[in-house]
């Protein structure tokens, strides 16, 4: 088969926050730069984010980005990177500025300045008052920030593969990543993307899960290439489950909502999270939050018919502060759960959200491909955002810490590839193994005849996820669901395609997005057995306590074999002094 | 329930045809999930979906004659027979999958980003709550072509007209207190098509899933540069 080929100087996979904060560096460097992406720049999963973005501005409250610093390693549950968590919340600021400075129409205040609102697990002084650190447009923060990012690199004239599924990595003998293989999804046309660098910024994967925030187009596929190529993926059992979905459903109620005052109650009409976090209430740190409400629900505190699920009340804010502040909600209350939150509180209950863990990088976005604290990265290979491990997020990611991270880390990986760039300007040599390899990935789904689909085993796989690697988790449970997705996994090659046409063919599309899920979710659920304490997200009543001694450290996960390896938490800080670890209470 | 979607695969059909599906439906299902279940029954069936909450803006279709976005359209309002058709004067790639490249020609067209003249400040530029209000209704635009394809200007001239949903966006840029491009947004606007082949029909505004209303920004937009011109 005769294979298009085009060459770029860096290939970027994903455009979403992270993808095109990076391509918007790139290409205004003047540098050959190739976003691919499966859909449409803006209909990118950073378009739902709703709540905001976290900078210490100090628009409303004092504030600084050491405050952010303590509450980001607090809230990581002590498994953050602290070298990696001082640079985010210091480069927060001219990062938000930036972003405003290309257009983002955040709110204002009466000076003028940007808005900030409250959100979970912020305190100024280290521990002390609330604080208001999440810069807002309205509750529509990402959609603002994509638009603004896609309109300027429209203007910068980066070079855009809309509609382009990226199948496989092509690398070299050493393990270089060369570019990789897409599928023009109108034409089912593969081509050959040649490149110096590479960015996988390909967001989080969320449909592992049945119940869901994330879109239908968060399946990991740039995880999942990563573990194909050889490579691990680090933390995956911390799995982040957002405390207000709308019941049933799984779409996200922000936790802006509580940041103006929203509040959760159970069927007696009780705050319940005064119980559960005196301080911070409401606006405790969402691990905290989602598993109170689960407690709440399991003890027979629910609200509905079938007592499974709890309310957020926002009435009491008035249909002023209703409209100006939290208008998407408003509209998202009415169509999905059928009421107006002026009126009547909103269903809630816990959704799955976000992945703390990812492809291991170091704090300058480079691929780390080996479990040694001290190795060397992957030449050429970075990654940013959802897909991506810095580790920042740790055991548990703070609200207004992920559009955060996409935007400083997408930002950085762009200007350490231009400096990358000027140092190996030529491209290496293309490997015809690997390309074969690629090629077979694709040829695989050619094979015709009866067979499952791909819909059913898709159903099974969430399923089972949901099953067993939910919010609580205990041995057994585990141990079975590890069982079962490993024969799912076996299962694989017995699906078939009922179409086989080239033209637009999502049949095919899904069946390369469930072979990714499947091999992400096996490594949430092998990370997550061999876990054997509680720590942020990852709650084990079989072993209810943080264990530091034995388990502050960081899980790697390799698909060869489902091995996993540890390594150490990076405890030291850039500039300041380490936060030692603590007992976490809000 | 019954749903009949509109198929056409150019590697297989010589004319497109609407075929019928019998769903089962339940409460509170969207239109989205109507499709999704057609889906379940014939893998071949294909349509552009994401979010599943309005935001993303990739299932725009047209339903009983109107277009929506299918994920936010409850099955309850919708007269059976349901019948889904791609977005009308678009070409089809497949199914209810429409090329709409001419539609992001036409959004590139008017320079849809923040223009500075002035050096930028260390911080952010000031902006009154009252100069940021001027950009709701305006922002929030999710791009899922539902206005300008269901424009009458927009289908006669679609390389000549910019549509709607580019014209909301050159306002959205000519309201913004930050910008400082005016003369030259105005300029590019000028001539009998790009935006004065608006009559007013108004379909934009029923469209549009997300209450905009680009007819009053093309007003808006006519009404600035009259004041300028006198």
């Amino acid at each position: 088969m005769a294979l298009e080929k085009q060459r770029f100087d860096t290939l970027i996979l994903g455009a979403g926050g992270a993808g095109l904060n990076a391509a918007l560096q790139l290409a205004n460097a003047n540098l050959k730069v190739a976003v691919v992406s499966k859909v449409f720049p803006t209909r990118s999963h950073t378009v739902a984010a709703q709540g905001g973005v976290n900078a210490a501005l100090a628009n409303v409250l004092p504030d600084n980005w050491h405050w952010h610093m303590f509450d980001t390693v607090k809230g990581s549950d002590y498994l953050g990177d602290q070298d990696a968590i001082e640079y985010m919340c210091r480069e927060a600021i001219p990062t938000v500025y930036e972003l405003e400075h290309n257009g983002v129409p955040f709110s204002r205040l009466p000076n003028g300045k940007i808005y900030q609102r409250a959100f979970g697990g912020q305190s100024q002084n280290f521990g002390g008052d609330q604080a208001a650190r999440t810069c807002a447009a309205a509750d529509r923060t990402g959609h603002a920030i994509l638009h603004t990012l896609y309109q300027q690199n429209i203007r910068a004239k980066t070079h855009f593969y809309d509609e382009y599924f990226a199948v496989e990595l092509i690398k070299d003998e050493e393990g270089i990543v060369l570019g990789a293989l897409v599928l023009n999804i109108a034409t089912g046309e593969p081509l050959l993307i040649e490149s110096k660098t590479t960015l996988l910024a390909t967001g989080g994967c969320g449909q592992v899960f049945r119940t869901t925030s994330n879109a239908h187009i968060n399946t990991g596929d740039g995880m999942a290439m990563a573990l194909r190529a050889g490579l691990p993926l680090m933390d995956m059992e911390f799995f982040q489950f957002h405390p207000t979905g709308i019941a049933g459903k799984g779409m996200l109620i922000t936790e802006g909502v509580r940041g103006e005052g929203g509040y959760l109650i159970n069927k007696d009409g009780e705050r319940f999270m005064e119980k559960y976090a005196p301080n911070a209430k409401d606006l405790a740190s969402r691990d905290v939050v989602a598993r109170s409400i689960v407690t709440e629900v399991r003890e027979g505190r629910g609200c509905g018919p079938d007592g499974d699920h709890v309310m957020l009340k926002v009435d009491h804010l008035g249909e002023d502060v209703i409209a100006k502040r939290l208008p998407g909600i408003r509209e998202s209350s009415k169509i999905f759960a059928g009421v107006d939150p002026v009126q009547d509180p909103i269903p809630v209950f816990p959704t799955a959200h976000y992945v703390m863990g990812g492809i291991p990088t170091d704090r300058f976005g480079r691929v780390m491909p080996e479990a040694s604290d001290d190795g060397d990265p992957l030449p050429g290979l970075y990654a940013a955002g959802e897909c991506a491990c810095a580790s920042v997020h740790g055991a548990n990611r703070l609200g207004g810490n992920s559009l955060l991270d996409i935007l400083v880390f997408g930002r950085l990986a762009g200007h350490n590839i231009i400096d990358y760039v000027k140092q190996n300007s030529a491209h290496r040599p293309l490997h015809d193994d690997s390309v074969a390899q690629a090629v077979g990935r694709l040829e695989r789904w050619d094979v015709k005849g009866e067979g499952i689909t791909v819909s059913e085993l898709r159903k099974e796989f969430r399923k089972t996820m949901e099953d067993h690697a939910g919010v609580f988790r205990v041995e057994d449970m585990m141990a079975d669901g590890v069982e079962k997705l490993k024969g799912i996994r076996d299962k694989l090659k017995d699906v078939r395609l009922t179409d086989h046409s080239a033209t637009f063919n999502t049949n095919r599309t899904e069946a390369l997005e469930l072979e990714n899920l499947i091999d992400v979710g096996l490594s949430i659920a092998v990370s997550a057995l061999h876990r054997k304490e509680s720590r942020g997200a990852h709650s084990r009543p079989d072993f209810p306590k943080r264990e530091d001694g034995e388990w502050m450290k960081h899980t790697l996960y390799w698909k060869e074999s489902d091995k996993l390896e540890y390594k150490g938490v990076r405890s030291q800080p850039l500039t300041v002094e380490s936060f030692p670890p603590k007992e976490r209470v809000y | 329930m019954k749903v009949s979607v509109y198929r056409y695969n150019p590697e297989t059909d010589n004319e497109p045809y609407m075929q019928e599906f019998e769903i089962e439906t339940r409460q509170g299902m969207m239109l989205r999930d109507a499709l999704m279940a057609v889906q379940d029954q014939d893998e071949s069936f294909t349509f552009r979906h994401s979010c599943g909450e309005g935001v993303c803006g990739s299932d725009g279709v047209n339903v009983n004659g109107s277009n929506k976005l299918a994920c936010i359209t409850p099955l309850s309002e919708l007269k059976e027979p349901v019948e889904v058709r791609p977005f009308p004067g678009r070409p089809v790639i497949r199914d209810l999958v429409v090329d709409m490249s001419q539609f992001y020609a036409q959004y590139k067209q008017v320079d849809p980003w923040l223009i500075r003249k002035e050096p930028m400040p260390e911080q952010e530029i000031l902006q009154s709550p009252e100069d940021r209000d001027k950009l709701d209704g305006l922002y929030e635009c999710i791009m899922c072509g539902c206005c300008s394809t269901s424009c009458p200007s927009f289908w006669w001239n679609p390389d000549k007209f910019l549509g709607p949903q580019a014209l909301l966006s050159a306002c959205r840029f000519l309201a913004d207190s930050r910008d400082q491009a005016k003369d030259e947004r105005l300029d590019n606007l000028e001539g009998p098509y790009k935006l004065f082949r608006c009559h007013t029909i108004m379909n934009c505004v029923e469209a549009c899933p997300k209450n905009l209303n680009p007819t009053k920004a093309i007003g808006h937009i006519k009404a600035i540069m009259l004041k300028d011109a006198i």
